[in-house]
């Protein structure tokens, strides 16, 4: 076992004892089991309608009526719930003095910070695993295309992966947990506006940076069922930028 | 084992340390003492390599701190002024954590786990969670991180903080006992503490090193007279005038009642004969008369009260004539 490994093992056990990953992940779970439920009960209207008006039963486009919808209200909260889950990451650490412990021990800082980002990172996907229910039981009654369910996946893992990266940037920054879940809040905030303000500057070279710069035509392509290499390249590249941030953070903290 | 040359350490306008120089062997204990704010914490955390310093180079066991720090941090034990622990954890747990991301393989973990508890005593706690613990145990779990990869160099920011009279007299023997096989650097506010465990002491102050000795040493240097202190039964009102016609006696300073009084002698002599027998002869009662010498707590005070060069300067060139009268205190045969 790594140093690496050792790490990872000590953060997935101290968020298994912290409250907070209960909250959050109760609230994730909940409220996504909420905004599923009423697109589905909204789809089941609109058929009702269009039964009334053509009096036949037709074919609904369940990934247009209630995965898209879903997927865009998921990534909002996303944008607030992922700040409480990276805020204690290395601002408790700072606080506790238990950094001390880590900086006079043979592990570097960018396996502290890719640990701790691994560990919050595996477990967002295992509550977004769970959110899978929904396809799955649907399934069972009507038919939809798969393909654009991955990709909306996809696109949510990506998503949270990248605000997790923020996360861990501001946690970096300052020992206080609160200050942290809404440095990040502000940092993913920040980036999602970047993406309006890119459109409406239109069709110049700034409009075009800033909106490649922000999520938003990202996650919009991966949600619609596009998954293409460039979307990818700029998650992981967002996500390594971010993390490779923080670690310059953690390091001039050191000289100060 | 442990060289530091020329070291400062500067925050923005602010010099924590300045130009400090020392050295430690193999198997040494070393004692860093010095007021609140002195710099030890700081010269301890750039040994660490928790900060890198300014200006200068810190050598741990052949290893630059500055250049190969995973070497130094390999064979390192850090127990910082609070200690690091995580409260959510079991000692148990923490201790593995600690032996893992030390580098430890699985198997040597559980063995030097079962060994630092043993050495530290948690073997009763080990079960129970870190943030249910007292204050001693939570130092003494701080103590058996810093020693859970069996490292060659020791560095403990005050290691009996906290703890009681008998957990401090294990912890004070435990670290003895490391000192064979274990260089050790600690600092302490007690100076007891360092006249009982250390070889040797580095006194800092405003950032500086005001005086490098072993404890004996440093009062001895610092002694500008030998002092007696005497005890009459029936004194006379001039009695005290009369001890200073005596040859060797350099001041006669009255004591808290009619029938004591310190007595300042020339360093070279030893006047104790000839002042029972003055005292017998004049018929004043000799009850008792004793050497005096400086405590590491006088050594300590003087050196960080004074101004820092007249203290450098009371090293270098001891002028008894000019001495003024230093807090005094009994002599005791440890």
């Amino acid at each position: 076992m790594t140093p690496f490994h050792a790490m990872l093992a000590k953060e997935l056990r101290c968020v298994c004892v912290s409250p907070v990953v209960y909250v959050v992940g109760a609230i994730f779970l909940f409220v996504s089991g909420l905004i599923a439920y009423l697109m589905v009960a909204n789809a089941g209207q609109q058929a009702v309608r269009l039964l009334q008006i053509q009096n036949t039963y037709a074919q609904l486009n369940l990934n247009a009526l209630v995965f898209r919808p879903m997927f865009y209200s998921l990534e909002f909260v996303l944008m607030f719930l992922l700040p409480v889950l990276t805020m204690r990451l290395l601002a408790e650490e700072r606080k506790l003095l238990t950094f001390e412990l880590l900086l006079t021990s043979p592990i570097g800082i960018n396996e502290i910070i890719s640990a701790k980002y691994m560990s919050v990172l595996l477990i967002y996907l295992g509550l977004l695993s769970l959110t899978a229910l929904t396809p799955l039981l649907l399934s069972f009654s009507s038919s939809f295309h798969w393909g654009g369910i991955t990709a909306g996946y996809m696109a949510l893992a990506l998503q949270g992966g990248l605000f997790l990266a923020c996360g861990v940037l501001a946690s970096a920054m300052t020992d206080n947990q609160v200050v942290a879940a809404f440095l990040s809040f502000g940092i993913i905030l920040v980036i999602g506006l970047i993406g309006e303000l890119g459109a409406l500057l239109g069709d110049t070279t700034i409009g075009h940076v800033l909106s490649y710069v922000s999520f938003r035509e990202h996650y919009d392509r991966l949600v619609r069922g596009l998954v293409e290499a460039r979307d990818v390249v700029y998650y992981l590249s967002g996500i390594v930028l971010m993390l490779f941030t923080a670690h310059r953070v953690v390091d001039a903290h050191r000289w100060q | 084992m442990i060289t530091v040359q020329h070291i400062s350490k500067r925050y923005g306008n602010h010099t924590a340390l300045h130009d400090v120089t020392f050295h430690v062997n193999k198997g040494e204990i070393l004692a860093f003492l010095g007021p609140n704010g002195a710099g030890k914490t700081t010269t301890m955390r750039i040994l660490a390599c928790v900060m890198p310093p300014s200006e200068g180079v810190a050598v741990v066991a052949g290893f630059a701190c500055l250049e190969q720090p995973m070497e130094v941090k390999r064979r390192l034990g850090y127990l910082p002024e609070t200690p690091p622990l995580y409260q959510e954890l079991t000692v148990d747990e923490y201790l593995t954590f600690v032996g893992r991301v030390k580098g430890l393989t699985p198997q040597r973990v559980v063995s030097r786990k079962a060994a630092v508890m043993d050495q530290v005593g948690l073997g009763d706690v080990q079960r129970r969670v870190i943030g249910h613990l007292s204050r001693g145990y939570r130092q003494r779990v701080g103590l058996a991180q810093a020693l859970i990869h069996d490292p060659p160099v020791l560095i403990l920011d005050e290691p009996t903080v906290g703890l009681d009279p008998k957990q401090i007299m294990a912890i004070r023997k435990l670290i003895k006992s490391l000192a064979t096989s274990h260089t050790i650097i600690l600092s302490t506010h007690v100076l007891s503490e360092a006249t009982a465990v250390c070889d040797r002491v580095v006194i800092i102050h405003q950032g500086r090193i005001v005086a490098e000795d072993a404890p004996e040493q440093l009062s001895a240097r610092l002694q500008q007279a030998e002092t007696m202190s005497l005890t009459v039964k029936q004194p006379t009102p001039d009695w005290q005038e009369r001890l200073k016609t005596l040859p060797g006696v350099l001041n006669v300073f009255p004591g808290s009642t009619p029938h004591t009084c310190t007595i300042d002698c020339h360093p070279q002599q030893d006047l104790r004969d000839a002042l029972s027998w003055f005292v017998v002869s004049q018929g004043y009662g000799l009850l008792e008369l004793k050497s005096l010498s400086l405590s590491l707590e006088d050594v300590f005070l003087q050196l960080t009260q004074q101004d820092e060069t007249s203290g450098l300067d009371a090293l270098d060139h001891p002028d008894p004539s000019s001495s003024p009268p230093l807090r005094q205190r009994e002599q005791t045969s440890a």
